[in-house]
Order: structure tokens, then sequence, then C-alpha cells
């Protein structure tokens, strides 16, 4: 993993890995992985809160099929919220979810349509090489983080976002 | 089908396919059922071939729109943009060809309840495959890991096409569930490097394309599927296309016995036992005596009775020992599976180590599922 900068890279070393190769069709192992998926989602979020660094909320539906909640990035001061979700695919976990922020759709490049963030570059061939190693909590770590940082700065400076009061 | 040569038979060149010995029954495309998967610069253009040809049933997917950013492609037209792409491709292929059947599916094919729309709008009423082939037309690696399932899952050969974000290059590759490579089998080499999140390039996002690259790659791939689906010539199993040099490679890339999609190795396993069956061994003896056959009645009639000069045919270069028709890695990897020939080195970079796996695996908790969601909401609360 090598040239992400060095917090990222402490931090990504202390999520746990996930062992079990599941999606959510298969029910019963499905049940099993999702317990890997919160387990370390649990450890990433403490982590964050014990460096004062908490960036997102997360919840998930029953079956842990779709996630939502709130992001966040402070740029120059300023605190900028987002509602983000996104839904396992079917072939979960040979391929990465697709994190959606729908409230930016088609106010920057980096984004598919509906909003999902474009992983492609930066995360999608991690996640692969990795698979089915990494999990949720690794996507928020090594996805939306970044993209976050590189896209929020970029944002506010074209004037298409600015900070809620 | 009519083959009667007048003006104002659409079928009268397809059917000369017969006279001219190319084709020896065109008629059966009549009955046969393609998908195209993804309508974009490929897939649209593969159907209208295909509908061109009169194609019995065309099953077409996507769920986005027409836009004025795909105009510098062919198939769609500006006054259609804001169209869902498959009623757009409906409206102008069923004024090209009647005859076609068309349906089609306006979704996305990789989340959970698309997957499962996807494959049981590919089986008939008793869950088998209603189709002769999946062509592969999509832009993304989740959907194209999405057709590899669900045609593993039914035993149904299909064909990937793709074309580079620098629209100077394609492919297309035939795939049949455990007799050859599976789209997960050889992921796509890429590897992320030199990344820092500061500095993250906006750009790239958008990729290129050119009408050229995607015509061409949609002819390569409906050319290979008429050949599939009518029986002719040679189909080829990967055909690479570089423009920049027209370098045009081909190769037959086999199954790979370390495959992580699990069905994929029962697929194989499925594979190898057909193989070995008596019919199959008595089949493929008798074609290889055919061949032998043919090659001996042509070996035995001389082009020319003398040969005054004394010209004769050398190779260019000398034949590397023990070289036959087939490569010597696919003979050696089925040798000895799992091991590379001399020189050879599998190139998948390495991800999370075993060892590095047992010092970090996530630890078996105590806490059953509704436990854990509890706690990651308490989490929640600032």
């Amino acid at each position: 993993m090598a040239e992400w900068d060095s917090g990222t890279k402490e931090t990504v070393k202390r999520i746990p890995f996930l062992t079990v190769r599941c999606g959510p069709r298969d029910k019963e192992d499905w049940a099993k992985r999702l317990k890997e998926e919160l387990t370390a989602l649990i450890k990433y979020i403490q982590l964050n809160k014990a460096s004062d660094s908490d960036w997102f909320t997360i919840t998930a539906n029953k079956e842990g099929t779709h996630w939502s909640g709130k992001c966040w990035y402070v740029h120059e001061l300023l605190r900028h919220e987002f509602a983000f979700e996104f839904d396992i695919p079917a072939t979960y976990p040979a391929t990465a979810p697709e994190i959606r922020i729908p409230e930016l759709d088609g106010k920057t490049a980096k984004m598919y349509r509906g909003g999902a963030i474009c992983l492609t570059v930066h995360f999608k061939p991690l996640w692969t090489k990795n698979s089915p190693h990494f999990g949720v909590a690794h996507a928020m770590c090594l996805g939306l983080a970044p993209w976050l940082a590189a896209e929020v700065p970029h944002l506010v400076e074209t004037g298409a976002i600015a900070a809620k009061a | 089908m009519s083959d009667e040569v007048v003006d104002s038979n659409p079928y009268s060149r397809l059917m000369a396919l017969q006279r001219m010995g190319i084709v020896h029954d065109y008629e059966r495309i009549r009955s046969m059922t393609v998908a195209v998967v993804g309508m974009g610069g490929v897939g649209s253009v593969a159907a209208e071939m295909l509908t061109r040809c009169g194609l019995g049933r065309l099953l077409m997917y996507d769920y986005d729109k027409v836009e004025l950013a795909n105009m510098n492609r062919l198939f769609f037209r500006p006054e259609q943009a804001g169209m869902t792409k498959t009623d757009a491709a409906a409206q102008t292929l069923a004024g090209i060809n009647p005859d076609v059947a068309l349906e089609s599916f306006t979704s996305n094919i990789t989340t959970l309840e698309g997957f499962d729309a996807f494959k049981a709008s590919l089986c008939d009423s008793e869950g088998a495959p209603r189709v002769d082939l999946v062509l592969s037309c999509v832009d993304n690696y989740e959907a194209r890991m999405t057709i590899n399932q669900v045609c593993l899952e039914l035993g149904q050969a299909w064909m990937e096409s793709g074309v580079s974000e620098d629209a100077v290059s394609g492919h297309i590759q035939v795939i049949i569930p455990g007799v050859t490579a599976c789209f997960a089998c050889v992921p796509p080499l890429v590897v992320a490097s030199g990344i820092d999140e500061r500095t993250l390039k906006r750009e790239g996002v958008c990729a290129a394309s050119l009408p050229t690259t995607m015509g061409i790659v949609a002819g390569l791939l409906v050319q290979n599927a008429l050949k599939h689906l009518l029986c002719f010539g040679q189909v080829t199993r990967y055909l690479g296309y570089s423009s920049l040099k027209d370098f045009f490679p081909t190769m037959d890339i086999r199954p790979n016995p370390g495959c992580a999609n699990t069905l994929c190795g029962r697929r194989q396993t499925e594979a190898a036992a057909r193989e070995a069956s008596p019919e199959a061994r008595a089949a493929a003896a008798a074609a290889a005596a055919a061949a032998e056959a043919a090659a001996a009645a042509e070996a035995e009639a001389p082009v020319h009775d003398d040969n005054s000069w004394g010209i004769e045919v050398v190779a260019d270069q000398a034949e590397p020992s023990g070289s036959g028709g087939e490569s010597n890695i696919g003979a050696r990897a089925r040798g000895k599976p799992g091991a590379p020939p001399e020189g050879l080195q599998y190139s998948m970079p390495a991800g999370v180590t075993a060892e590095e796996l047992r010092a970090q695996a996530v630890e078996d908790s105590e806490s059953n599922i509704e436990d854990l969601m509890s706690q990651l909401d308490a989490l929640n609360k600032p």
C-alpha cells in the first residue's frame, strides 16, 4: 500500500481484516460476514474517536445490505457535512460498494450519475487486490475519506458548495 | 427468410452467404436469442448489426439515458437525448427491422435485486437459459463481474468486450464457463501506485471515446458472435485491438485453477469430466483424423510437378522444439496445475499476506448482529 499519506496508512493498518468471502446472496454466510463488517467498523470508529478524528456516522438496515450516514470534512476551519449511502452489490466482496453522495450529484466531474463518487483510480485496484479482506470500514477509510480530502477543497474553491451555517 | 435476389428482399445478401459456402444454414439466426448488456457506444452498434442480420430475438439492457455527450459515437441521435437508451434503441431498431423481437430491460444489474432480475430475464419459465449468447458491452468492472457470475451460474457462454479509457484500443473475449478463463480468473491487472490523497488527480473521470474504435470493436464482437451462433470459421477466444500500431493479438486464455470464484472451479471440473468422457474422446479423435486426412490429401498433390530451380520453403526462424499448435503455457499448466512454466511467474500482486491475516484478522465476537448494530448506533452519538 505504497504512497498513501502516513496518517491514512497508520490508520488502515489498524482496521481488522475480514475473512469470510461471502456476499448477501448467501444468507447464512452473510450473517458471519456482517458480524465481521460490524466488528471492524466499530474498531475503526473507536480508533477515530480516540485520535479525535471522528469523521462519519453510519448505520445499516437489518439485513446489512443498505448503509447510510453522515460524513464531514473540515476545510479552512469550516465543517462541510454530507449525507452518504451505499448498497452492498450482488458480487460483494469481489467488487467494492459504490458510495453515493446524492446532494453533490452534478457538482463535480469526479462523480458518476446518481452521485456515486469516483473510486476507480485510487481505491478499486486496492479493493480488488485485497478482496475479501477489505470491508465497509476500509471503503470508508481508503475510498470516501481520500475523495472528500481531494474534492471538498475544490468544491469550495469553485463555489459549488459553502459551509452550512 | 427468402433468398430471392430482388431489390425488395432485405435478406437476399445474407442468404447469399449460403450460396457462397460460408454459412451452412443462415436461417437458423431467426430462431436465436442474444442479450446485449450495456447499450453504449459498443452495445448499441452491436444491437443494430444483429438487428440488420435478422436475429430472432434481442434482449437489451441499460439503465442510462441518451445524452448529447454520447453524440461522438454511432447509433443514437440528438433528438433522442433524455430518452432511456433502451427505449431509444427499441424505437430505432423496430424501424430498421420489424422482424426482430425486441425486449428492453431498464435497470442496474449490479444491485441485489438487479442481479436476480437480470438472471431471471435470461431464463425461461423452467429456469433454463433462453438465450444463445450474452454480449457484454458494459463500461465497468462491477457489471462485468455480475455478468460473469450470472453466466457461471447458468453455464451460459458469453462474450466480453471493452474499449480502453483513452479510446485507442479494445478487445473481445469469449467466456465459456469451465472451458475458458472466466472474468474472475484473470482480473484486469491494475495496481494503484504513487497516490497521495492530497494530490489525487481531478481529471480522468471523463473517459475519451471515438466512434471508430467503438464501431470496430462492435464489429469484431458481432462477427465473432455470428461465427459462434452460425458455426462458421474459427471463433477467436481473445482478440485485442491496438489502433496506434494496428496490432491485433489473439490468444487462448485457459481457466485459472486458482480462480477466486469457487463456482468457476466447479465448472472447470465439470468441463474436464466432459472432455474425458468416451463420447468426447471419440469426437475429438474423429476430428483429428479428419484434419489429418485433409492435410494428407493436400500434401499428396504437389502444386508443381517439377522444381528445376530447386526452390524450397524454410521457416523464418528456427522453430523452438516441441512447439505445436498449442501454446507451451497451456500444455505445461495442465500437466502440473498451479505451476507456471520455467521462466514465467504469476504477476497478480499479493494483497494481504497469510502472516498479516493471522496478526490482524477480525476477532470472532461474542455479540450477535443486533448487539453489534446497537454498539454501532451508540458510536454515532457525538
